[in-house]
């Protein structure tokens, strides 16, 4: 059967079970939109900015198992796409961007809405194609969709001139594909394994540090069932957070610049190290000379072989998917007779429970000010720990990573790699698409807000009733904070004047807003936004401008030379 | 320390950029880099030479890897190997220099592929280091133009890179 390019397109989508497709028409593309109209399966959200198309199939590639899929047209819609597909690589999202392109003979000439895609989205993909010739098409996006959901995930970017979209070819999809240049080791080493295991059990101060590979490989059952066999403490990175349970009490909290005493405390003093799909990054471990020791071990399990040994050498590198390595490790240690030492294990704990009883996360409670602190744990209670957090970036999304306890992995969603202010409301769009019926809040400030708000009308036309809790202190609070510790108090345009009225704009899009000033409005604002259950609620929390995020560790320096309230 | 990767990368339009790019992005260093097809046309083979420290090569060879159109990547200098570069270079050869430039030349084993009243176009083959001693062998004034190709490199007897 002979097919358009623009067919074989949209039939790939529905190939490969796409439900949604994110994006915006435009010249190159509209071929692809004429096709899409024409069928029902794949269904498509048609976003306000393609930055919002991108989040928007990362929110719901991350909420879900999913590869996210975006549509978006040549030049502009790709510059804009750029910002989301980064924010996609860094944090390794499985996504498929379908980009159109002008047509084959107008390439290099400067056509109108022209751009080099390949070259400007090359260091922010994991693999990019384009499309010269209509019978390359179907197995390009099978490849694509193959590259991205496999080995280390991440975004793959198909562009695909308007002329091919036109060509007709002979239609044929394969079932599968392989690349000889693609081959990721995805099953650890086992001689590897069995140090790694040997090392846990004779550790007298274990530690286990997971990250985001470990939700990103469905890990989380096997993390949890090898903390729990071993009786270790567990941390976990701001992308790991629901890869073990928030609210056992063998987890330390996260770690890092704006982590636990207790977990950054661990992390510096334990003997053993486990690295399980983390990658010592810079927001993580700190300074990596002030973070060495000669007498800790490091174990080092990941999928990409490029983030073992980067930035911390490790002793024990396992190479592999993080769930098929737990599993073996689990194998090893069920069928051994040996268990960790106790005694130690009892003096360990004893430490990291000194070190817990700083109580790094206390805030003031008494204050005339609504704390923001506060807003998050009543949210918490609230939603009984049960709803996907997305958030945008700075001091909101580290008071969400500190006071919300995610038991379940998915469940928070956010942009920690590139720190992309903006993510958060595209993303819950996408969130809420693939979860209908749950509760999906975006946790954000009013300056991250206000670099994708756009959003709240496709929030409108899909009907998805997200809760947006705007953390409003009138400062790019994060940098406000650096200006407050580093800079001398010259708060040097982390002020936002003329803020619109947020209940108003929300009003305006066909919403619901509720403005809170008082610490005592906060329980019952939140609870009358989760009255309105198929609308969006837009809960714009006057919050202290001067509320600061502790513990903190400055930059460059080391893990345990942490800034903590009391000392201010 | 100075390290020659061999790559095997699929002769694919932006290969050749994927591999620069991710050099000039993390920062890496090329001393010189040569591409060019095998007796297999649908890949390429690529001589980089780059100097760093045995973490910063092992994470070069990591991310090389990690570029889905590279096939295989091996460090030569890891054992013994061949190595070679073409330097073409037109020097002035005139009067009592004209004698001189040919003996050295042929001390060099040097090829002279052009000749004018006033110049040669010598042909040399050699390590880098052998092409340097060249240029340092004869005055600096007379030389009016210098082309090299950078390293290639091969394995030496059973070592042998392919798919």
């Amino acid at each position: 059967m002979q097919l358009t390019g623009a067919e074989i397109v949209i039939r790939c989508l529905q190939e490969e079970g796409v439900e949604y497709v994110f994006g915006y028409p435009g010249g190159a593309v509209l071929n692809l939109y004429d096709e899409l109209f024409k069928q029902d399966k794949v269904k498509h959200v048609l976003v306000r900015h393609e930055q919002g198309a991108v989040h928007a199939a990362d929110g719901y590639s991350r909420s879900s198992t999913k590869v996210g899929v975006c549509l978006v047209t040549s030049g502009p819609g790709v510059t804009n796409a750029v910002t989301g597909i980064a924010t996609a690589y860094m944090d390794s999202i499985p996504m498929v961007v379908l980009t159109g392109q002008v047509p084959t003979h107008a390439i290099g000439q400067d056509a109108f809405q022209e751009c080099d895609t390949v070259g400007i989205t090359r260091p922010c993909v994991k693999h990019n194609f384009l499309v010269k010739d209509v019978a390359d098409l179907a197995t390009t996006i099978k490849k694509a969709f193959y590259l991205a959901a496999t080995g280390r995930p991440g975004p793959v970017l198909v562009d695909i001139p308007k002329d091919v979209t036109q060509a007709r070819t002979e239609w044929s999809y394969p079932k599968s594909v392989s690349l000889r240049s693609y081959n990721p080791v995805t099953k650890g080493h086992s001689g590897q394994i069995k140090k790694a295991v040997q090392l846990l059990l004779d550790a007298k101060r274990p530690m286990v540090y997971a990250g985001g590979g470990v939700v990103l490989n469905n890990a989380a059952p096997q993390l949890t069932r090898l903390v729990r066999l071993l009786g270790f403490p567990c941390t976990n990175t701001l992308m790991g957070l629901g890869g073990f349970p928030g609210t056992d009490p063998q987890f330390t909290g996260m770690l890092g610049m704006h982590g636990t005493y207790e977990s950054n405390m661990a992390m510096q003093h334990c003997d053993v190290l486990i690295a399980i799909g983390a990658r010592f990054d810079d927001r993580v471990i700190g300074n990596p000379e002030h973070f060495f020791r000669s007498d800790r071990k490091i174990i080092h399990i990941d999928i990409d072989p490029s983030s073992i040994s980067k930035r911390v050498k490790v002793d024990v590198p396992i190479v592999g998917y993080v769930a098929d390595v737990l599993d073996e490790m689990l194998k090893l240690i069920e069928s051994s007779p040996q268990r960790p030492d106790a005694a130690a294990l009892k003096a360990w704990w004893g430490e990291i429970k000194e070190w817990q009883r700083k109580d790094c996360l206390r805030y003031d409670t008494k204050s005339d000010l609504i704390k923001p602190q506060y807003v998050i744990q009543k949210l918490y209670e609230l939603t009984k720990g049960d709803a996907f957090i997305t958030s945008d970036v700075g001091q909101h999304q580290m008071w969400a990573a500190q006071y919300y306890k995610f038991d379940k992995p998915r469940r928070w969603i956010n942009s920690g790699g590139l720190g992309t202010m903006g993510f958060g409301l595209p993303a819950a769009m996408g969130v809420q698409l693939v979860n209908p019926g749950a509760t999906v809040v975006t946790v954000t400030g009013e300056a991250s807000i206000q670099m994708c708000i756009q959003e709240l009308s496709t929030c409108k036309q899909y009907h998805l009733p997200i809760k947006v809790v705007n953390l409003n202190n009138r400062y790019m609070g994060m940098v406000r904070q650096w200006q407050e510790f580093f800079y001398g108090n010259r708060y040097a345009e982390s002020y936002m004047n003329a803020l619109p009225d947020f209940v108003k704009l929300a009003e305006a899009y066909g919403h619901v807003g509720i403005k809170v000033e008082k610490p005592a409005d906060v329980d019952g604002a939140l609870a009358e936004a989760f009255t309105h259950k198929d609308r969006l609620v837009f809960v714009d929390v006057i919050t202290d401008q001067t509320e600061n995020v502790f513990p903190m560790v400055p930059g460059g320096k080391g893990l345990t030379e942490m800034i903590l309230a009391e000392e201010l | 320390m100075r390290h020659i990767l061999s790559i095997l990368v699929e002769n694919e339009a932006g290969a050749l950029s994927r591999i620069s790019g991710l050099f000039s992005a993390r920062g890496y260093n090329i001393e010189s880099l040569t591409v060019a097809p095998t007796e297999d046309v649908t890949m390429s083979r690529m001589t980089i030479v780059t100097v760093g420290s045995e973490d910063v090569v092992e994470q070069i060879t990591k991310q090389l890897n990690k570029l889905v159109d590279v096939v295989k990547v091996v460090d030569l200098t890891e054992g013994n190997h061949i190595e070679r570069e073409l330097m073409l270079v037109k020097v002035r050869a005139a009067g009592k220099d004209r004698e001189e430039m040919k003996r050295l030349a042929d001390i060099f084993r040097g090829r002279i592929l052009d000749v004018t009243d006033k110049s040669y176009t010598i042909e040399l083959t050699g390590t880098g280091s052998k092409l340097d001693a060249f240029l340092q062998a004869i005055e600096p004034g007379v030389i009016l133009e210098t082309v090299r190709t950078g390293a290639s490199g091969i394995g030496r007897g059973e070592r042998i890179l392919r798919v």
